[in-house]
């Protein structure tokens, strides 16, 4: 069991250097930054300048040391903008929390209930309306439904605010401001998980222990909440938390340009417009600790809730 | 039975007349023929399909339309006085405070103009053909490097096996979208080689790597279970060689793995498309696609909502057809019946 533990983190950490190594040279392709944050009218002398500045002619190991050394000590400074890009990233992360646990807790219970409906009534009329609304949900590209809910409920209707984020300070407008956002959030996962849900729930009522269950005589209801609910959320579990792992490492991309959250997914999304090639080192490393952290930890409690697993 | 009968006799009438056992039974129908017939029943998954089929001819003939019905093409922008005639009134594309004309239900600017005054229905169209067609290559990107590499990492194992693993894993670790647009904005600026971002490949190879890892990763564990069965001994002692064992043994029995994939990756690739255009990093400007056109239309969003709505209601429409479509053609694979949970 330790030794499974101790494989899964060495694992991860592996997964995550390579992460920054391949980013790094990816963005290294792109050439010397110098040019581009020079300016348009530079000339060779300051660009020259800029260059043994910043350290761009050293070899390219010695950057990505170097940049690694500067990211975890705290020193990484944007080249475009100038700030402290910790700083910023402490800064906007409140927003991004705020957002992927709210919604995640939304989307994981009505997902619960939507694919449980669905399963009991499998083959039913209320299945087929579920499945249409599950497949619309998955079919909606988060900014567009975004742009829909800012419209017609924000600019229409004037219920909520046209987008932005107020801190934990303001409880009310916290909260009316994160609505639509959770809202679009959830409508695309809880169409995903609960079909997840509903084709695991089916598979488990074929199992024996589940006929065994009505044998002694339990009613349909107590055979789903004790037996076969349980057994069904597993899968669930494990994809919960790899996506809470993506939305947590700035994966919320497209919901927080939309409603203009300032979340690390909009730091993101800015820092590669302009090829902040430090910012988006940052970032990615987050999110690649979130995701492989959070996968592990999945991992080893899927184990912990399945000993069929821990052999494996 | 024709076994006990021909107990005392020799192997080949014993032979000869089990075979002749069966002959006055109707011949057999194969999996993919049940498989078809399933689906010809599900009534909702054809009507989708269909949907989609008509969407395909319709962003196809984008030419035709452009040509012949709204005589403009769609990166044509209207002069700053330019005016069209509707129903007899005379009205200018752009207003002077920036409003472009909204959807005017007849042949020139049927869904209205943009802020720069291209017709938006040809624009949908193009639009559209684009993000299909980067869809469709990134699809068969996909699934071909992911099957192959798949079957060899599932069939080899040890090395093979590591390196592919690990790799897919190091593509899994980012979010799809802040990888595609990490790949998509590098070939936007530099390019890598000779693949330049006004190349409508670049989003296609973009999106095909992002998904490679979601579809290897189930075919390799079904070729891990096939390689232990007894067919693929049986072919070795036949003499077949390693690739020949993996492309006429161990492929067809992932076939209908490949096939309940390619309708979630198409439909995947399409939204992956649009949020990568949408954010800068796919398509490029001018040209247009589903993505480009809403995130041009929010820019006007209070005055002219229909510029977002439209393309937005076609991409919806496109990738739920295909959603749905692709989950009748996953229940006609399924070899298991429905079943009831309450009795």
């Amino acid at each position: 069991m330790i030794r499974f533990i101790v494989r899964r983190i060495f694992a991860a950490f592996f997964v995550i250097l390579a992460v920054t190594i391949i980013t790094f040279l990816l963005l290294g392709a792109l050439g010397n930054p110098a040019a581009r944050l020079a300016g348009r009218n530079a000339n060779a002398a300051e660009i020259h300048l800029i260059t043994v500045k910043y350290g761009f002619n050293k070899p390219i190991w010695v950057q990505y040391y170097n940049t690694m050394k500067n990211i975890f000590t705290g020193k990484a400074y944007s080249y475009q903008q100038g700030f402290n890009i910790l700083t910023e990233v402490k800064h906007d992360y409140p927003a991004t929390l705020s957002l992927a646990f709210g919604a995640g807790i939304i989307w994981l219970s009505l997902s619960v209930l939507v694919g449980t409906l669905a399963a009991v009534y499998a083959g039913r009329l209320t299945d087929r309306v579920l499945t249409i609304v599950a497949m619309a949900g998955v079919s909606f590209p988060p900014f567009f439904l975004g742009a829909i809910f800012l419209y017609f409920l924000g600019y229409k209707l004037n219920w909520f605010p046209l987008g932005g984020y107020a801190s934990l300070n303001h409880p009310w407008q916290w909260f009316k401001h994160l609505v639509l956002p959770w809202a679009t959030l959830s409508i695309l996962f809880i169409g995903f998980y609960s079909r997840v849900l509903r084709s695991t729930i089916l598979d488990n009522t074929n199992e024996d222990y589940v006929r065994t269950a009505h044998a002694k005589g339990l009613s349909d209801n107590q055979v789903l909440r004790r037996h076969t609910l349980r057994n069904s959320m597993i899968p669930i579990i494990s994809l919960w938390g790899l996506d809470m792992g993506q939305l947590l490492g700035g994966g919320a991309i497209l919901t927080e340009t939309v409603f203009n959250l300032q979340g690390v997914g909009q730091l993101a999304a800015t820092a590669i417009g302009s090829l902040d090639v430090i910012t988006i080192m940052v970032i990615v490393i987050l999110t690649a600790i979130a995701v492989v952290l959070l996968s592990a930890i999945v991992d080893i409690l899927y184990a912990v809730l399945d000993p069929r697993i821990r052999l494996g | 039975m024709a076994t006990a009968e021909a107990a005392g006799t020799s192997f080949s009438e014993a032979g000869a007349a089990f075979e002749s056992e069966g002959a006055d039974l109707p011949p057999g129908v194969g999996p993919w023929k049940l498989a078809w017939r399933r689906l010809r029943r599900n009534k909702v998954a054809l009507f989708f399909g269909f949907v989609f089929l008509v969407l395909v001819v319709m962003c196809l003939l984008a030419p035709v339309y452009s040509h012949d019905i709204a005589h403009t093409g769609p990166n044509t922008e209207a002069g700053l006085t330019a005016t069209v005639k509707i129903g007899g009134k005379v009205k200018p594309v752009v207003s002077a405070d920036d409003i472009p004309i909204g959807p005017t239900w007849h042949a020139k600017y049927f869904f209205g103009a943009d802020i720069n005054g291209r017709d938006t229905a040809v624009r949908l169209l193009y639009g559209g053909r684009n993000s299909l067609e980067i869809g469709a290559v990134a699809t068969l990107i996909t699934m071909v490097l992911a099957v192959f590499l798949g079957v060899l990492a599932g069939f080899y194992r040890g090395w093979w096996d590591a390196v592919i693993t690990r790799l897919a894993d190091v593509i899994w670790a980012y979010p799809a979208v802040l990888l595609g647009i990490t790949l998509g904005t590098v070939f936007a600026i530099g390019g890598i080689g000779p693949i330049k971002g006004t190349f409508l490949l670049a989003p296609a190879i973009v999106v095909g790597i992002v998904y490679i890892p979601y579809v290897l990763k189930p075919i390799r564990a079904q070729v891990l279970q096939l390689r232990e069965r007894e067919f693929v001994d049986a072919a070795r002692q036949q003499g077949l060689s390693n690739l020949q064992i993996m492309f006429r043994e161990l492929l067809p029995n992932v076939a209908s793995t490949i096939v309940v994939f390619i309708p979630l990756i198409l439909a995947n690739a399409i939204l992956l498309e649009a949020a990568l255009s949408y954010l800068g990093a796919g398509v490029q400007p001018p040209n247009p696609s589903w993505g480009t056109m809403i995130s041009d239309g929010l820019q006007t969003i209070p005055v002219a909502f229909s510029n977002v709505l439209v393309p937005g209601i076609m991409l919806v429409l496109a990738v739920m057809s295909i959603n749905i479509f692709g989950d009748g053609v996953r229940d006609a694979l399924d070899p298991r019946a429905k079943v009831r949970i309450a009795r």
